[in-house]
C-alpha cells in the first residue's frame, strides 16, 4: 500500500475524467429535446433556478433557430450560465421540478440545452451585453469566484468601473479550482472567465489577498463600495488523533491540486477513505477512484436519509466503484513511521432531530477499523473565520452576516456568495453577485444625491 | 372480422386506400411495391400530352419536431412517354386483376384528345377514369386542371366529351381552389360524372428562405404557387367533402376522399363524411407504402370495436351531424373541469384563458408549482383549456345546460331572450 501520483497512462486519465453531461453533438438533436419542452406558463424550472432563468424562453427560442436569443435569456439572468450547463445539480432544481416528472416521463434535459446555447456564445463570443455610459464610480470587488464575477460584470453594465482582487492566478474561484475535473475543463473555466470579462470595464488583480497584501481600509478609501466573495477555505478538521499523520489530506487540497496541476501530479493511496457524504465529498471519492485507487470508501455518520449530496451524486459515486459506510464517524487514525495505516471509526444511531432538522446521530459505544493508506477529509468546509473577524465584519461561525442578503455591518462593504451563505452552488453565488451589484447601485446612488 | 373490402361503382378493391394520383402511382415499379404491400388500388399519375419537370419540385411545412405537415408540389402531369404508361398499366392489371386500377386523365382542350386518351386507356385496361380538373399549376397556365376545375361550365362540357366515350365508371377530381366546390361538383354530376373525387391539392407559397429570400421550393432564384396537401390540409378537405355529401344531387353519386390522410383514423372520418374510398399521397410519400398495414388493421379493430361488418355501414354516419349554426342549441352549455391528480401544473390552461379568453381560471402560487381550478362562474365551455393541455383526460367538459329545452338562435331572438351584459 502506497500513495503514488501518476499511476494511470495519459488515455487512461482522459477516459477517466472525460466530460461526464456529454453535450448534444447536432442542431437536431437538440431539437428534438427542445420541441418536446411544454412551455409551461410561470415555470417551475423558473421558480426554482436562483438566478430564475427563463427556462422556456430560453428552449422555445432554440426551437425557433433564435440561438443567440436564448443565450442572451440564459446569461442575462446568469452570467455564468456556460458553467452552471456543467455543473448545477439539475436534479434537484430546474430539471428536478419539470413538470415531465410529474407524466413520470424524464424531465427535460434544461442542462443540456442551456450548454447548446452558451456554447455556441461562447465559441462565436457573441458580444450579449453592452455598457451604459461611464458613471465615474468605482467598486472593488474581493474574489474572483461566481459571486465576484456576476457582481463585477452586473455592475459594469451599468457603468461602474470595477477592479477584482483574486488570490489565485486564475479566476473562476471554485469552479476552477474546486469543481470535479470530469465536470468541467480547466479550459472552459479560463474561457468562461475571459467571455464574462469582455464586457469591458473590468480589471483583475491576481494574486491579491485580503488580510496579506490587501487591505479593506486601503479598498474603502479608493472605491466607492466594496463587494467581498472570498468563499470559504478548507476542509474541516476531525479534531482526532492521528489527524496530523502522512496520507490524511484535505479534500479541497486534494481536488485543487488535481484541477490546477493535472491528473498526474496527484498522489492517491490504494485504499482511500472519504470522510463526509456532501458534494466535496463525492467529488473527492469519485476522483480518487479515478486517478487510479483500487479502493474507496465513503464513511458518513448518519444515513442517506440525511446525507447532503443528492441520489444522483451519490450513484455517480457507486457507478465508480465507491463503497458506502453509514452510521460510522472516525475516531482516531492509526498509522506507522507516520503514515496513515488505520482508520477507527465508532458505529452510531441515530437520534432525536437538530437544528438542522435531520435525526442526529449518537455514539454508540461499538468500534471497528479499516485498513487504508489515505484519510480524505470532506466533513463540511470552514469559514474564513479569522480574516472575517479581523476585517471587524459581523459574522456567524465565520460567516459574513448581511442585511437584505447583501450589506454587512460596514458602511460601503457588501458581501455575498459562499462567505455568506457557508457554501451552495454555483448559482447561488452568482445570484448573490446579482443581488450585489443591485444593492451597490442603490448605494452609490445615495451617496451621489 | 371487419370486411374492408371496397365496391365502388363495381370497382372492386380488398380494402377502401387507393394511392392519389402522384409519384407513387407514376410507374410500375411503384405501382408494384405498393400492391405488394397491400394497396387496395391506385390512381394512376395523370396522363395527357406528354410534359417536362422543373427542378426542384418540393418543399414543405414542419411543425415542432415533426416534418412534413403540409407538403406543396409544382410537379405537373406525367413527364413520362404514354405508351410506356399505357404498357405498365396493362401489366400491372394482369398481374394484380383484384386491385383497383383508376387512370387519371387530363387530356388537351379538346373533345377529340379526351376521346382518343380514353380509348388508349380502356384498351390499356383500366378500370375507371379519373379527370383531374384539379392540378392549380403549370398545367392552369394551359388551360387545363384547375382551370377547367374552377368554371362549372367548361367542367361540365369536358365531362360531357368523356361520357360520349368512356364505357367505365368516370369519376371527376375536383380542386379547392375555389369558394365552393359545390358548383363544379353539381356541374361535373349534371354532365354524367359518375362518381366525384376531392381534394386535389391547394395553392399555396410554404415558406421564404431567410437567407436566399427566395421563397420555396427553389428553381434557379425563384420560386411559383404549388400545391399544398399533408396532413395541414385535411380540415380543409373534410369541410368540402361535408358540402359535397350534403349536396343533394352531389350524394348521389359515390365519393373518393381526398386530403392529408395519415392514420386510419383520417380515413374513417373521411368516410364517416362520405367518403366510399380515400385516397392517399403524402403520407405514403412521408413513410413509404408500409403505412397500409396500420391503416387496414387499425380501421378493421375499430370497426370490430363499434360491430361495423362492412365499410358501407358506417360509411356517411356523420354527415347530418354537421348542421347550421342557426340550429345549434343554445342552451347547451357545458363548462372546463380540471383534474388536481392529473394536473402537471404547467400553467397552459391558465396563461391561455386568462390572456386570450375569459379569465375562467383561478390561480393560486406556489413554489414551485401553482395551483389552477376553474372559476365555474366565468367559463363560457369554449374547450381552448383542454385544447392546450398536455395530459389526457386533465381537463374534461361537463355538461351544465342552462335549461333542458332545445332553443336556437332564431328562437331565441324571437322571444327576446338576453344578451350577454359584459
Ligand atoms: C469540491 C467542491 C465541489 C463543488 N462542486 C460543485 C458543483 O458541482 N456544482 C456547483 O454548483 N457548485 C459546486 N461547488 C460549490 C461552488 O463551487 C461554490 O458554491 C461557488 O464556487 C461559490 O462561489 P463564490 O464566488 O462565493 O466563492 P469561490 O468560488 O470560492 O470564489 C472565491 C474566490 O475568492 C478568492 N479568495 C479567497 N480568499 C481571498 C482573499 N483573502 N483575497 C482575495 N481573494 C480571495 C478565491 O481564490 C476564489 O477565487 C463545489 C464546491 C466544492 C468545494
Ligand atoms: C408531388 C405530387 C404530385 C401530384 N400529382 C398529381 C397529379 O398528377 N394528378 C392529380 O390528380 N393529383 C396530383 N397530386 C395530388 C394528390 O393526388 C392528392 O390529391 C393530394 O396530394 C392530397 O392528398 P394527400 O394529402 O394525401 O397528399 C399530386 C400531389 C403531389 C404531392
Amino acid at each position: 500500500m502506497a500513495i503514488l501520483n501518476n499511476r494511470l497512462s495519459p488515455s487512461a486519465y482522459a477516459e477517466h475524467f472525460q466530460d461526464i453531461h456529454p453535450p448534444f453533438e447536432t442542431l437536431d438533436a437538440a431539437l428534438v429535446e427542445a420541441n418536446r419542452c411544454l412551455f409551461c406558463y410561470d415555470a417551475p424550472c423558473t421558480k426554482l433556478c436562483p438566478t430564475s432563468i427563463d427556462v422556456p424562453k430560453f428552449i422555445k427560442q432554440i426551437a425557433t433557430g433564435n440561438v443567440r436569443g436564448s443565450a442572451h435569456t440564459i446569461l442575462s439572468a446568469n452570467i455564468m450560465g456556460a458553467g452552471c450547463s456543467k455543473v448545477c445539480p439539475v436534479e434537484k432544481l430546474c430539471e428536478g421540478a419539470c413538470v415531465f416528472n410529474l407524466m413520470h416521463e424524464p424531465p427535460i434535459n434544461i442542462a443540456r440545452l442551456q450548454r447548446y446555447s452558451t456554447e455556441k456564445a461562447m465559441a462565436a463570443r457573441w458580444p450579449l451585453f453592452t455598457r451604459k455610459p461611464p458613471t465615474g464610480k468605482r467598486v472593488a470587488v474581493v474574489g474572483a469566484g461566481p459571486a465576484g464575477l456576476s457582481c463585477a460584470h452586473a455592475l459594469s453594465r451599468e457603468g461602474i468601473d470595477v477592479t477584482l482582487y483574486e488570490r489565485e492566478p486564475k479566476g473562476g474561484g471554485l469552479m476552477t479550482y474546486g469543481i470535479a475535473a470530469y465536470k468541467v475543463t480547466p479550459e472552459f473555466c479560463e474561457e468562461e472567465v475571459q467571455y464574462i470579462l469582455s464586457l469591458g470595464g473590468v480589471t483583475i488583480q491576481y494574486e491579491q489577498t485580503l488580510g496579506a497584501n490587501l487591505t479593506l481600509e486601503t479598498l474603502q478609501a479608493q472605491y466607492d463600495a466594496v463587494y467581498l466573495a472570498f468563499g470559504v477555505g478548507q476542509a474541516r478538521q476531525l479534531n482526532i488523533p492521528g489527524e496530523a499523520l502522512e496520507g490524511v489530506v484535505d479534500a479541497l487540497s486534494f481536488i485543487y491540486q488535481l484541477r490546477a496541476e493535472g491528473f498526474s501530479a496527484v498522489p492517491v493511496g490504494d485504499k482511500v477513505a472519504v470522510i463526509g457524504m456532501g458534494m466535496t465529498a463525492i467529488d473527492a471519492a469519485t476522483q480518487a477512484r479515478r486517478l487510479g485507487a483500487s479502493e474507496v470508501t465513503l464513511v458518513y455518520r448518519r444515513t442517506q436519509d440525511e446525507m447532503p449530496c443528492t441520489q444522483h451524486e451519490l450513484d455517480i459515486a457507486k457507478l465508480d466503484g465507491c463503497q458506502v459506510i453509514w452510521l460510522a464517524a472516525p475516531s482516531e487514525v492509526l498509522g506507522l513511521d507516520g503514515k496513515v495505516q488505520q482508520l477507527v471509526c465508532e458505529r452510531m444511531e441515530l437520534g432525536e432531530p437538530d437544528a438542522s432538522g435531520r435525526r442526529s446521530p449518537k455514539p454508540t459505544g461499538e468500534t471497528f477499523a479499516m485498513h487504508v493508506d489515505m484519510v480524505i477529509k470532506a466533513a463540511g468546509q470552514e469559514p474564513f473565520g479569522a480574516l472575517v473577524s479581523n476585517l471587524s465584519l459581523a459574522h456567524k461561525q465565520g460567516r459574513v452576516q448581511v442585511a437584505d442578503k447583501t450589506r454587512t455591518n460596514l458602511p460601503g462593504v457588501f458581501a455575498g456568495g459562499d462567505c455568506v451563505n457557508g457554501g451552495r452552488e454555483v448559482v447561488d453565488a452568482v445570484q448573490a453577485g446579482k443581488d450585489g451589484a443591485a444593492s451597490i447601485l442603490i448605494y452609490l446612488a445615495g451617496s451621489h444625491s | 372480422m371487419a370486411d374492408l373490402s371496397t365496391d365502388f361503382l363495381g370497382i372492386r378493391s380488398p380494402n377502401p386506400f387507393w394511392l392519389a394520383s402522384a409519384p407513387p402511382t407514376d410507374k410500375i415499379i411503384n405501382v408494384m411495391r405498393a400492391l405488394d404491400a397491400g394497396w387496395g388500388g391506385v390512381v394512376w399519375k395523370t396522363l395527357g400530352s406528354q410534359v417536362k419537370n422543373v427542378s426542384s419540385r418540393y418543399s414543405s411545412v414542419n411543425y415542432g419536431s415533426k416534418r412534413m405537415m403540409g407538403f406543396n408540389n409544382i410537379e405537373l402531369i406525367s413527364d413520362r412517354p404514354l405508351h410506356l404508361n399505357l404498357r405498365e398499366i396493362t401489366e400491372v392489371v394482369k398481374r394484380y386483376p383484384d386491385r383497383a386500377m383508376i387512370v387519371s386523365l387530363m387530356a388537351d382542350n379538346d373533345r377529340a384528345s379526351w376521346h382518343t386518351l380514353i380509348r388508349q386507356c380502356e384498351d390499356a385496361g383500366a378500370m375507371g377514369f379519373e379527370l383531374n380538373f384539379g392540378c392549380p399549376h403549370g398545367m392552369t397556365e394551359r388551360g387545363m386542371g384547375a382551370a377547367v376545375g374552377q368554371d362549372p361550365e367548361i367542367a361540365k362540357m369536358v365531362v360531357e366529351w368523356v361520357m360520349e366515350k368512356a364505357t367505365i365508371p368516370v369519376i371527376t377530381k375536383l380542386t379547392p381552389n375555389v369558394h365552393s366546390v359545390v358548383p363544379t361538383a353539381r356541374a361535373s354530376v349534371e354532365g354524367g360524372s359518375n362518381a366525384l373525387s376531392l381534394i386535389n391539392t391547394i395553392q399555396s407559397v410554404t415558406g421564404v428562405d431567410l437567407d436566399t429570400l427566395v421563397p420555396n421550393p427553389y428553381v434557379a432564384g425563384k420560386s411559383v404557387y404549388g400545391g399544398y396537401c399533408g396532413p395541414a390540409v385535411k380540415p380543409i378537405a373534410l369541410k368540402m367533402l361535408t358540402t359535397v355529401a350534403q349536396d343533394p344531387l352531389t350524394s348521389t353519386v359515390p365519393i373518393s376522399g381526398i386530403g392529408g390522410i395519415s392514420t386510419w383514423r383520417d380515413a374513417v372520418e373521411f368516410m364517416l363524411l362520405g367518403a366510399t374510398t380515400v385516397q392517399i399521397c403524402t403520407a405514403a410519400m412521408t413513410h413509404g407504402f408500409r403505412i397500409i398495414e396500420d391503416l387496414c388493421e387499425g380501421m378493421s379493430n375499430w370497426m370490430d370495436e363499434k360491430g361495423f361488418v362492412h365499410t358501407r355501414d358506417f360509411v356517411g354516419k356523420s354527415v347530418p351531424n354537421i348542421t347550421h349554426w342557426e340550429d345549434l342549441d343554445i342552451n347547451y352549455h357545458h363548462i372546463a373541469h380540471i383534474n388536481q391528480d392529473k394536473c402537471i401544473h404547467c400553467g397552459l390552461c391558465y396563461i391561455a384563458c386568462e390572456d386570450t379568453s375569459h379569465q375562467s381560471i383561478r390561480l393560486d402560487r406556489g413554489n414551485p408549482y401553482n395551483t389552477y381550478t376553474i372559476i365555474e362562474e366565468e367559463c363560457v365551455g369554449c374547450n381552448l383549456c383542454q385544447l392546450v393541455c398536455p395530459v389526457a383526460d386533465c381537463i374534461t367538459m361537463v355538461e351544465q345546460r342552462v335549461s333542458p329545452e332545445y332553443v336556437n338562435w332564431k328562437e331565441w331572438q324571437r322571444r327576446g331572450l338576453p344578451l350577454n351584459d359584459h
